[in-house]
């Protein structure tokens, strides 16, 4: 057993103990290797379903919208950060929460193991210091672990939870400095022609399961605008043209508020890179106007506000 | 089984096979795409990718199209124009389809092609050969035996191959499979290459996870059992982290479910057929603003009781052909697998 596992679990024991929550939201293992899932915990005697691997990817953030009662919740950095969004959105409040935070080392992306095994049999795989040992039934093959993680966590500029009651795990070492949207450079210096035809591209492999959706952890609302039939405002079709204004709706709607957790990417079975628009306004926003969503309980969203010395490069004199 | 309904393929002579079906049909085909594997139309025999393991999308994509247009309308001032699509003059093949899948059109034909017949897929059922390709490797997170199909089984596919090292079985697993069985690519089987069969096949079912096996199967009278479940408080705690996405019905081979629109302009318009999904809030919303499913739970129990009580019950069917992408692709990992042994172990009240 993991450090971090023992210490989450003597975390809920206490809550649960002492009625500081009612249930607990963390994470147990999954039915396949390479799979951790989210769980809920409201006994004692349940508490050692919990664990921490790498395969905690899930933001859980997404199960609290108008949760009643008292919830504990497992935090990664991205999940802290959907807290801070949905407390300020008044999903939840803050004093309903107890947030177990949890220093993340970046998830590993299963798919990208499968690939690298070739479809063979894995039978389990384990974290050791930095490296996944996975095995097969009659091989074992050592992976660097950082190799492994998904695009979101190598990008990830908050891998410690910013809000919590109780940090677990060890102090976190400084952080290398990354360069979080050189692939948005990238594309934004593209022309428009091959700009568009990316997005094309991308969202051609959409089937509309709306996976992305429903595990991000800022899509809550009680009725999405591409389920709304008294007016219907978008087509239901998988044609271009419907799938495409969904993921720009769906970003726009995002803008300001997407907390970068990856959470869209993750879900989506067939490799839509939905990011890339995310992230472009993400960064727009923190260059216009400095904000960098669920970092601060205190800060007002942009795009919630109005200040008369609001940047408006996209204003034409007339 | 007779000898006509078996013959041998050479694998230098499955390329030559497979362009002269090009010819004159339709051919999908599992190809690599977008780092995928997907059953797609192809236009050339190299397009095909034969890895172990099984395509995302299943075969009922090229027979049920996710969006399918029914006919599109034109109206001026008195006439009315309608433009209904003309059948596809050419065959369908479907090639390299996992026999986990071939099962599963057997399912959708029941549902479009039974007392009332559904013309859409019909037409394109009728015209389609369905090539299958046996599953000597399985993949570790299938359990088509769990619920009565077989990595090896000929059901569904007109014809299935199965591959012997340098050459392929040929079985047919239909009347039309046994025609096809006549071009001269095929050789006479002999009695060598059939005994390697038997132990290919059974060596596919003893490689298959047993563990996996065990948690899915499914004891008598589960349907029944079910149906004294329907109340149970066990749903709130199978169900809690389902998302509500729709990847473990757009994903399923079986999963059928439809809505008909209208996309309308000023004066020209079509109707559509799209697939729909039972885990959408949408699917069982009423006008009068009142929905009898109105949350995870009531549409994930939906899903299992369709596909494990009401489709055996109405159909003598199983819903569940065990191709397992439900279980691999939930992003949180809810495995029908144990949610069977859930059931199964669950005391009715």
């Amino acid at each position: 057993m993991s450090q971090l596992t023992h210490e989450i679990r003597e975390a809920a024991r206490g809550l649960l103990r002492d009625g500081k929550a009612q249930v607990v939201i963390g994470f147990e293992p999954g039915s396949l290797p390479l799979r951790s899932r989210p769980c809920f915990i409201r006994k004692e005697k349940d508490i050692e379903r919990l664990v921490w691997s790498g395969f905690c990817e899930t933001n859980v953030a997404r199960y609290l919208p108008k949760r009643k009662g008292k919830v504990a919740i497992v935090a990664k950095g991205c999940d802290s950060r959907a807290l801070v969004e949905l407390i300020k959105e008044n999903q939840i409040t803050r004093d309903q929460l107890v947030i177990i935070g949890v220093p993340c080392e970046g998830m590993i992306d299963r798919r990208r193991i499968e690939a690298e095994m070739g479809h063979e049999l894995i039978v389990e795989a384990e974290e050791k210091e930095g490296s996944l040992v996975v095995r097969t039934a009659d091989s074992e093959k050592i992976l660097d672990r950082k190799e492994y993680l998904f695009e979101h966590c190598k990008a990830c500029t908050h891998p410690t939870p910013v809000v919590y009651d109780v940090l677990l795990g060890q102090p976190p070492g400084p952080q290398e400095a990354i360069d979080a949207f050189s692939d948005v450079d990238a594309f934004s210096a593209l022309d428009r022609e091959e700009r568009w035809a990316y997005l094309v591209q991308e969202t051609s492999k959409c089937i509309r399961c709306y996976a992305c959706r429903n595990a991000c952890p800022m899509c809550y609302c009680p009725e999405c605008f591409v389920d709304a039939t008294q007016p219907q405002w978008v087509g239901k079709s998988t044609g271009l043209s419907d799938t495409i204004i969904f993921h720009l709706v769906r970003a726009f709607h995002l803008a300001g508020r997407c907390v970068a957790c990856g959470a869209c990417e993750q879900a989506c079975p067939m490799g839509v890179d939905i990011r890339k628009l995310n992230r472009k306004l993400q960064k727009d926003v923190i260059d216009l106007f400095h904000h960098e969503a669920g970092c601060s309980l205190d800060e007002v969203a942009p795009l919630a506000t109005f200040r008369l010395d609001d940047p408006e490069p996209f204003m034409v004199e007339p | 089984m007779s000898k006509g309904d078996t013959k041998l393929l050479k694998k230098e002579r499955l390329e030559g096979f497979i362009e002269s079906l090009l010819n004159d049909h339709v051919v999908f085909g599992p190809v690599k795409k977008n780092d995928l594997r997907l059953l797609d139309r192809i236009e050339s025999v190299n397009d095909i990718s034969l890895d172990r393991g099984n395509t995302m999308n299943s075969a009922k994509n090229a027979l049920f199209p996710q969006t399918e247009r029914l006919f599109a309308y034109c109206h001026g001032e008195k006439v009315v124009e309608i433009d209904a699509p003309s059948a596809e003059g050419r065959g369908l093949v479907l090639f390299g389809v996992r026999p986990c899948d071939a099962r599963g059109l057997l399912l959708l034909d029941k549902v479009f092609g039974g007392s009332l017949k559904d013309p859409y897929y019909c037409d394109k059922r009728e015209k389609t050969v369905v090539i299958g390709v046996a599953c000597d490797k399985p993949d570790p997170k299938c359990f088509c035996l769990a619920m009565g199909g077989g990595p090896c089984s000929a059901e569904g596919s007109d014809l299935l191959l199965l591959d012997l090292g340098d050459q392929y079985l040929v079985k047919a697993g239909s009347p039309k499979g046994k025609t096809l069985l006549k071009n001269k690519a095929f050789q006479k089987i002999d009695k060598e290459a059939l005994a390697r069969a038997d132990l290919v096949e059974k060596e596919a079912e003893k490689s298959m996870n047993q563990a996996v096996l065990a948690q899915a199967a499914i004891g008598e009278g589960l349907e029944k059992h079910l149906e004294t479940l329907f109340d149970d408080p066990i749903w709130d705690d199978i169900t809690e982290s389902c998302l509500g996405c729709g990847i473990c019905t757009y994903l399923c081979p079986t999963c059928h479910c439809f809505d008909i629109l209208d996309e309308t302009g000023q004066s020209t318009g079509e109707r559509i057929r799209i697939w729909d999904s039972c885990q959408f809030p949408l699917f069982t919303h009423q006008a009068s603003g009142v929905n009898p499913r109105p949350s995870s739970k009531e549409r994930f129990r939906q899903r299992i009781m369709h596909k494990l009580c009401y489709l055996p019950q109405n159909g003598n069917l199983s819903g569940c052909v065990g191709c397992g992408r439900c279980v691999t692709e939930c992003p949180v990992n809810l495995d029908i697998r144990e949610v069977i042994q859930k059931i199964s172990a669950r005391e009715a009240k």
